[in-house]
């Protein structure tokens, strides 16, 4: 229970964090030269001055920007996080549609690094400098080093284009109306490109991660002990190395959430699916400064979230944690 | 003990992989073991003692290999037994204890559990019958409340409790063998004084063959049946205990024997009625984890010390690991900072010094660590190392290189060594440049942290003759910090023994050795390992 406390007052330590967070956004974005009316004109195709200054005054832009800021944050603490002009609907129902994408692209992504980075760290380290290892390290280094848009790209080539077995982008079939199982077995097929495209970078670096603590524990102590009781190495690997080896790739979860997320924003984008990542760009565009706050926000959010969990997982996997406290 | 040999080595050689300091870790080793004795392995780091252990078990790393010999357990020979019957034998058969309680069980299992294991792969009792074998052994081991400690992670128990869940660990099958490499090396000495006496008791008990691995010839009048001494992966010399110890005939055997300090005193020293150093109530409290002062643990690791230290003498501070003994080294060299009470050094207040004046003044009292291998920077030639205290407290570059290049020499270095990397020197070595390190801002004071603790006995004889000649030629004074009474007895005009934050006793090292007063004192000059032995042998130091 005391971790639980625990990860409650880092998550109260966050709050700060946040608001700091927004309030750079929000001042950078002022750096940049338009606003949002400038982008709404420029979509109208143009109108003169004073339809400007009206809607200016309509959104509060002609504020002076402490006042604008002072004026959204006010709107924050009540958990209003205010309208998008572009889109004509309140910033928190725009994000609320595009947030099931992304959330099912990064847990996908996410399960499916850690856990073929896990098997092939494991089967990396217990054949160390023999062809499996040469291998998965190999490829390890292949999938870090290349972009993941071209990795998205030529996914799009050969498998939808030239195979024609994936979809090549979109969240799901809008040409047919599907329900129950068909839909989700039709956006899974959706996923399948993007989530390897996204999954494939992180997937490299869990598996060094799990590579090398791995082979850090295995040559600890108690490793010996576990040899010398007369366990088999399966026994020693499974009883004694992995649940070890695991902690630092727990740590690395929470670390990468953020990471993953801006990854996101390019994988979206080449895949063409209505997610937070491909929000956030159009926002910037066009100057969509509530809903990219909103987005910020939401994002700082899921962050601070993945590693309340991952805190609470690492408590549950080592004891030691609660203890020193 | 003229029994059926339990385990014998004929003629076992373990070569080492290319690149390695020497060809083989063993070369031709042959001993027998008895049941119901303990047949005691004596020899310095690196002479292959724990190799040989871990070839018994087969449990060497993959490039070294067994090359020749044989090793006869229960009628079968162990080198050439597959790995499937080797898992067998292991663990049932030949138990191991390793040196270090703390990182030999895993971290992330209850203690309980990983007892359990041992009957969980070698047997077939039901779950029940394994809890209860269980907590019967944990009795055995004479841990406090058993029940608790079995559901215990290695972390909530202390070193002792460690090593006595490993002891519990080990002879849960009742192994006809049990090995146990340096066992107490890592824990206090009273608590080594008791896992010592708890392993006797258990051997028995039980009629156990042990193969105890050790460095310290105290621990082997302690415990030793008959006695093994290794160097360079040879046996130089083999016998009854009582012929080792007392009618050494190999060279090396007499040496090892003579770099034994005794725990008598030598005849007092006069002192100076001038202090160098006054140390009045000085107290430091560690305050860790809780939020807004709730649920914080607050520790007193220094409460109220006093004490003087004369000009030109030495004073070591004695007492078990916890008890506030390295605190109050750093706090007098303000590495921490203390909460109150006095440091007067020459006469100046080193409490109410602020930082920057500490830097300065730092050069009349220096620090020599334990670790001589952490404590130096590993990117940095032993020369530099030696010179840049002088260089940052403003003398000249080429001075100081020069400096230290004399100082290599008063330490017994080579100078030219100055141009090697401190990895290319061995342990002793390292330490003389951390003397060459501490001594070349010419300090009044020197505190020496454990300074000999990681190194083997006749390095460490030299050490200690190297920081009396110091001491007369440099008229040094030291504070010496030891949690050995042995090493303690020898280089020490006064001492004072710590626990638990607090100086129990203090005065003349004789007196208080001779006629302890407190009963912290006499129980620590009990559990000298083999006192008898370090009481009577003459040191050749």
């Amino acid at each position: 229970m005391r971790i639980i406390g625990l990860a409650g007052r880092r998550l109260a330590a966050s709050i700060p964090t946040l608001f700091l967070i927004l309030i750079g956004v929000f001042l950078l974005l002022q750096l940049a030269p338009g606003d949002t009316v400038d982008a709404l004109m420029a979509q109208m195709g143009g109108g003169d001055a004073a339809t400007a200054r009206e809607l200016r005054k309509f959104y509060g832009l002609d504020l002076s920007i402490p006042a604008q800021l002072a004026n959204y944050l006010w709107h924050l603490v009540r958990l209003d996080l205010g309208f998008s002009s572009i889109y004509g609907k309140p910033v928190a129902t725009v994000i609320m549609e595009r947030l099931p994408p992304t959330i099912l692209l990064m847990t996908a992504s996410l399960s499916f690094a850690f856990f073929f980075g896990l098997v092939f760290g494991v089967i990396a380290s217990r054949a160390v400098n023999k062809w499996p290892d040469t291998l998965i390290s190999t490829l390890g280094l292949v999938f870090y080093a290349t972009p993941s848009f071209w990795f998205g790209l030529m996914a799009i080539v050969v498998f939808s284009i030239y195979l024609q077995w994936l979809p090549a982008g979109g969240f799901e079939d809008i040409g047919e109306v599907r329900t129950g199982i068909f839909r989700v077995i039709d956006i899974a097929r959706h996923l399948i490109l993007p989530t390897l495209t996204l999954g494939l970078i992180f997937l490299a670096i869990y598996l060094r991660i799990m590579r090398a603590s791995m082979l850090e524990v295995l040559n600890l102590d108690y490793v010996r002990t576990a040899r010398a009781k007369g366990l088999d190495e399966t026994r020693v690997v499974m009883g004694h190395v992995l649940r070890n080896a695991l902690l630092p790739m727990v740590t690395l979860i929470g670390l990468q959430a953020g990471t993953m997320l801006g990854g996101s924003v390019v994988v979206e984008s080449v895949f063409s699916l209505p997610g937070l990542g491909r929000l956030a760009y159009e926002s910037v565009i066009q100057r969509d400064l509530n809903t990219l706050l909103g987005i910020v926000f939401v994002s700082a959010l899921l962050v601070v979230v993945v590693n309340f969990v991952v805190d609470l997982l690492y408590a549950r996997l080592d004891p030691r944690i609660s203890a020193e406290g | 003990m003229s029994e059926q040999p339990i385990l014998s080595l004929e003629g076992l050689s373990v070569r080492l992989p290319r690149g390695a300091d020497r060809t083989h870790a063993l070369n031709g080793v042959s001993l027998s073991i008895a049941s119901n004795e303990i047949l005691c392995v004596v020899g310095e780091s690196g002479s292959g003692k724990s190799m040989m252990a871990n070839a018994i078990m087969r449990l060497v790393p993959g490039e070294v290999a067994i090359e020749a010999g044989r090793m006869m357990f229960d009628g079968r020979d162990l080198c050439t037994t597959d790995p499937a019957a080797m898992r067998e034998v292991r663990g049932a058969g030949i138990a191991m204890i390793f040196q270090e309680p703390m990182t030999a069980l895993n971290p992330l299992r209850t203690v309980g559990d990983q007892i359990a294991e041992m009957f969980r792969i070698h047997t077939d009792l039901s779950k029940a019958e394994i809890g209860e074998r269980v907590l019967s052994l944990l009795e055995d081991v004479r841990i406090p409340s058993p029940k608790t400690a079995a559901k215990a992670y290695p972390h909530e128990l202390s070193g002792g409790q460690r090593q006595r869940a490993m002891i519990a660990m080990a002879l849960a099958l009742d192994p006809k063998l049990l090995i146990a490499d340096e066992p107490t090396t890592a824990l206090d000495v009273t608590t080594q004084a008791q896992i010592l006496k708890l392993i006797r008791d258990l051997q028995q008990r039980k009629k156990t063959a042990v193969l105890f691995i050790t460095h310290d010839f105290g621990v082997v009048a302690e415990i030793a049946d008959r006695v093994v001494v290794m160097q360079h992966g040879k046996i130089v010399e083999q016998g009854t205990a009582d012929d080792v110890l007392n009618r050494p005939t190999h060279s090396y055997t007499k040496q090892l024997i003579a770099a034994v300090p005794p725990l008598t005193a030598p005849p007092p020293r006069p002192l100076s009625s001038d202090n160098i150093l006054t140390i009045t109530n000085v107290a430091k409290t560690y305050r860790t984890g809780g939020f807004l002062d709730r649920g914080a643990r607050v520790t007193a690791a220094v409460k109220d010390a006093s004490l003087t230290l004369p000009r030109g003498a030495t004073l070591g501070i004695v007492g078990e690991s916890g008890s506030g003994k390295s605190t109050l080294a750093r706090c007098i060299v303000r590495l921490i900072d203390p909460d109150n009470g006095a440091i007067l050094l020459d006469g100046k207040d080193w409490v109410k010094l602020k930082r920057a004046e500490i830097r300065r003044e730092t050069r009349h009292i220096q620090m020599v660590f334990q670790d001589p291998s952490a404590s130096l920077n590993p990117r940095r030639k032993a020369a530099e190392l030696v010179a840049q205290g002088p260089i940052v407290h403003g003398t000249p570059r080429a001075t100081a290189m020069t400096e230290a290049r004399e100082l290599f020499a008063l330490v017994g270095l080579d100078p030219s060594a100055g141009d090697r990397f401190p990895h290319e020197f061995s342990g002793g070595q390292r330490q003389r440049i951390g003397l060459a390190r501490a001594l070349a801002l010419k300090p009044d004071v020197l505190i020496a942290d454990e300074p000999v603790s990681a190194l083997d006995v006749s390095v460490q004889a030299q050490v200690l003759k190297l920081l009396g000649e110091l001491r007369e030629r440099l008229g040094l004074s030291i504070v010496f910090i030891t949690h050995d009474l042995r090493v303690a007895a020898q280089v020490c005009d006064l001492v004072a023994v710590m626990k638990d934050g607090e100086i129990v006793e203090h005065g003349l090292v004789a007196d208080v050795f001779s006629r302890p007063q407190h009963p912290y004192t006499q129980a620590l000059l009990a559990s000298v390992p083999g006192g008898a032995f370090a009481r009577e042998h003459q040191t050749a130091v």
